[in-house]
């Protein structure tokens, strides 16, 4: 707790990302730490997880996470902690709920629309008779004339 | 007095070249229409001579940024005295005025290439062409003129400017917007072609072969543009992340995607005459795509909706745009792609289908990145929702439509035209898909207890690879004597393909064997990241032209050899207030060492960060062969009999094979 109070003290100057003092001794809660913070975004930056960030929210929510990775959190319980506070605007991968569905399901009911559309369109291709070329229009048949006449 | 005027001359032929533009949209159009030859003759000198009035725009704006001119307004904002010159000259696109005259330079330039190449082109059908083309000139040309001018004066020029973004400052990013341009507009070309088409109401495979080569090179430029912007991400941000799925990016990731799919399904408009209202559309969609692309980025919507509703102008007028050309294009296209009648016949194993389901996984995939972009915005307007969309989603629904794709490309290239059976293209892949089995393995056994993600990219980059080679080989009748006499199409395939491969190495074992080491390190110290031995030696103040770094000189062995000196950086820039860092890269054939130095500790000791990047410079290799297998098929001498053809059969429509 107290590496945290002093992280927090240094958190002014503009830095970079995460800090040696913000770090976890225990490898495998930092690893899970850095797990969570890759998938949550920095409220107030454009398109950055909090892991990546340098604003100092992102820093207060790193820590945040730590906190909670501490204190015996399972991961989703960490991002639920999260998003109770600041809204699901901070999930970079949007949970499959309500209108959400839509989002997750359109890719591949495309691919079922487009495979069935191929499908339909070659099963014509391979059974439809071989059309005979299109007859000349006046300029090609003039063009033509002037080629062979070359 | 006329060097003071050059900003006023460059304002002045801006605005001759819309009067250009116009006449080039009307007068040709009808001309073709009616049959009047004099009418559609305008159509290429009038290409030209916009495309010279615009250059002669895009020089002044350059010579006003150069010479440092601080009464227009734009140079004020980007640009400084102290700043190098290349990023005076980069500065010109730098920004939103500066980088729209760049896009209208670069449609005016495709317009002109071709009135200049098109005279084997039936004269009609370039008429059209170039007139389509004149049309979204006009369009631009009006934004540029109406809401960004670039020529803009201040009363009372300041002494010196705000200079440019610092992140912007980069040789990397200097480049990268001109070549996604050249793309991104690149596009317009098969637009406008496709769009002259429809009212001639009839494609044939002359078409389809001018079309191809101006879709091949704007997907060659997209690919050298998305590469660059990728690798400076990389080598600049300071952590190695190479792609975000930021809208920015996936704004220019989409008509990339597309324009892939309208490469290969215009091979199928060209070899069998099928495919044609397929491609047509596709070609609307692309260019469409960059426009959307245009939009995102230029009008701020999604960075947010009320960003957007602050400063409509510029938005509402790119939106205004893409209704018109898209919804217009559409709107055509519905009322005679049905006049488009398709005429091969082929089975279901065939080169054919290969290249419907190439089409359709590059379109759904380009679709899912289209509705993760959009859908943070659907979801504010229709639902009340504020949400994000990033990585983790498109990770998950991007991804596989990718690993579809690359497990059916190897076969589908293998097939023969019209009806082919599947084991006899299997027999020559026999080899690469053990070969892809056999290095999965290896991933595999190389990493414990980690994702499935590195074997699974190996093995189908490899897949990839071996199966190009295979096909190669097979078409060359086993036989290496043959190999060099292969047609340059056929080379510049397999290159394609195979840069595909390894970019596909690249990002799965990058992803999957990413190694970080985030620690105080004092002056002095040595330290053990992932196999290597780092010594950070000294910290130093130095002073650049125009900021000030903080240089750190480390020292990275291995096994008690030095295998080189690097030196990131910390700089300040005073003129913008603005820090960034500049990773030392080693940079090797299978691992990057990337070293970033932070802050200063309370201890006296200093932030360090070590990241060990497998394969990371796989990525831009595959990229580049990529593009060089695009730029060989494009030098393939039956593009240029195809252009030669002037004196022979362009008139006439070229057989099916």
């Amino acid at each position: 707790m107290k590496r945290l109070v002093l992280a927090l003290l240094l958190a002014a100057a503009p830095a970079l990302a995460v800090q040696p003092g913000e770090m976890l001794a225990d490898p495998a809660l930092e690893a899970r730490a850095r797990e969570i913070s890759s998938v949550l975004r920095c409220p107030v930056c454009q398109g950055e997880t909090i892991d990546d960030s340098n604003a100092p929210v992102a820093r207060d929510l790193r820590l945040v996470v730590r906190e909670r990775v501490m204190a015996g959190d399972t991961n989703d319980q960490v991002i639920d902690f999260v998003v109770d506070r600041f809204g699901e605007f901070v999930l970079f991968e949007p949970r499959a709920k309500g209108a959400n569905i839509i989002l997750w399901i359109a890719g591949p009911m495309m691919l079922l629309i487009g495979l069935a559309g191929a499908a339909v369109y070659l099963r014509r291709r391979g059974t439809q008779p071989e059309t005979a070329p299109r007859p000349l229009d006046e300029d090609e048949a003039r063009r033509l004339k002037e080629i062979l006449n070359e | 007095m006329i060097r003071v005027m050059i900003a006023e001359l460059g304002h002045f032929t801006l605005t001759l070249a819309l009067g250009v533009a116009l006449v080039q949209s009307l007068v040709p159009l009808i001309g073709a229409q009616r049959g009047w030859h004099g009418w559609t003759a305008v159509a290429a000198p009038a290409a030209k001579i916009q495309f010279l009035l615009i250059a002669a725009a895009f020089a002044a704006l350059t010579h006003a940024f150069v010479t440092s001119d601080f009464s227009l307004r734009v140079v004020i904002e980007n640009s400084h005295t102290l700043k190098p010159m290349l990023y005076k000259v980069a500065g010109v696109w730098g920004n939103h005025e500066g980088s729209m005259l760049l896009w209208v330079l670069i449609l005016a330039l495709f317009g002109a290439a071709a009135a200049v190449f098109g005279d084997a082109l039936p004269p009609r059908l370039l008429a059209r062409v170039l007139s389509i083309q004149a049309m979204i000139g006009v369009a631009f040309l009006a934004f540029i003129l109406l809401t960004s001018n670039p020529f803009d004066r201040v009363a009372f020029p300041p002494f010196d400017g705000k200079d440019l973004n610092p992140l912007l400052q980069d040789p990397g990013l200097a480049f990268h917007p001109p070549f996604l341009y050249l793309g991104y507009v690149g596009l317009s070309m098969a637009f406008s072609f496709a769009v002259a088409a429809l009212i001639e109401g009839r494609v044939d495979a002359a078409w389809a072969r001018w079309v191809r080569p101006w879709t091949l090179a704007a997907w060659m430029f997209l690919t050298i543009g998305i590469a660059l912007g990728s690798w400076w991400a990389y080598y600049e941000l300071g952590w190695g992340g190479f792609w975000f799925w930021d809208p920015v990016e996936n704004a220019s990731f989409m008509p990339w995607l597309l324009a892939g799919a309208l490469l290969h399904s215009a091979i199928v408009v060209e070899k069998r005459e099928a495919l044609k209202s397929w491609t047509i559309l596709l070609a609307i969609l692309a260019f469409g795509f960059s426009l959307i692309g245009t939009f995102i980025v230029r009008s701020g919507v999604i960075t947010s909706v009320h960003a957007f509703a602050n400063d409509p102008e510029r938005g509402v007028f790119i939106l205004a745009i893409l209704a018109v050309f898209i919804g217009g294009a559409l709107m055509l296209y519905a009322a005679r792609a049905g006049a488009l009648e398709a005429k091969g016949v082929f089975g279901l194993v065939s080169r054919e289908s290969a290249l419907v389901l190439n089409n359709v996984l590059l379109a759904v995939a380009a679709f899912v990145v289209f509705i993760g972009t959009v859908w943070p915005l659907f979801a504010e307007m229709f639902f009340d929702r504020k949400l994000s969309v990033g990585a983790p989603f498109f990770e998950k629904a991007f991804t596989p439509f990718m690993v579809l794709l690359a497990i059916a490309l190897p076969v589908g290239a293998i097939l023969p035209w019209k009806r082919g059976s599947l084991r006899n293209a299997l027999r020559p892949l026999a080899a690469p898909l053990l070969l892809a089995l056999a290095l999965a393995a290896l991933a595999f056994a190389a990493e414990t207890g980690r994702s499935a993600l590195a074997p699974v990219g190996v093995a189908l980059g490899t897949w990839l690879v071996a199966g190009a080679a295979a096909e190669l080989w097979q078409r060359a009748g086993r036989r290496r004597a043959r190999l060099a006499r292969l047609p340059r199409a056929d080379w510049g395939k397999a290159t394609a393909h195979a840069g595909l491969g390894i970019v596909f190495i690249g990002i799965s074992t990058l992803m999957a064997w990413d190694v970080e080491d985030i620690r105080v390190a004092h002056i002095g110290e040595t330290f053990d990241a992932g196999g290597y031995q780092i010594t950070l030696s000294d910290v130093q103040e130095v002073q650049g032209p125009n900021y000030t770094s903080t240089m750190a000189t480390m020292i990275v062995a291995r096994d008690g050899k030095v295998i080189s000196t690097l030196h990131p950086e910390k700089r300040i820039y005073p003129v913008a207030a603005m820090p960034t860092t500049e990773a030392a890269i080693d940079n090797g054939f299978f691992r990057d060492v990337y070293l970033v130095i932070g802050d200063p500790q309370e201890n006296g000791g200093w932030a360090v960060r070590t990241y060990i990047k497998p394969f990371a410079n796989w990525i831009w290799a595959g990229a580049i062969l990529m593009a060089i297998g695009g730029l060989l098929s494009l030098s393939d001498r039956r593009y240029r009999v195809a252009a030669g053809a002037r004196r022979t059969a362009a008139a006439a429509p070229a057989p099916a094979e």
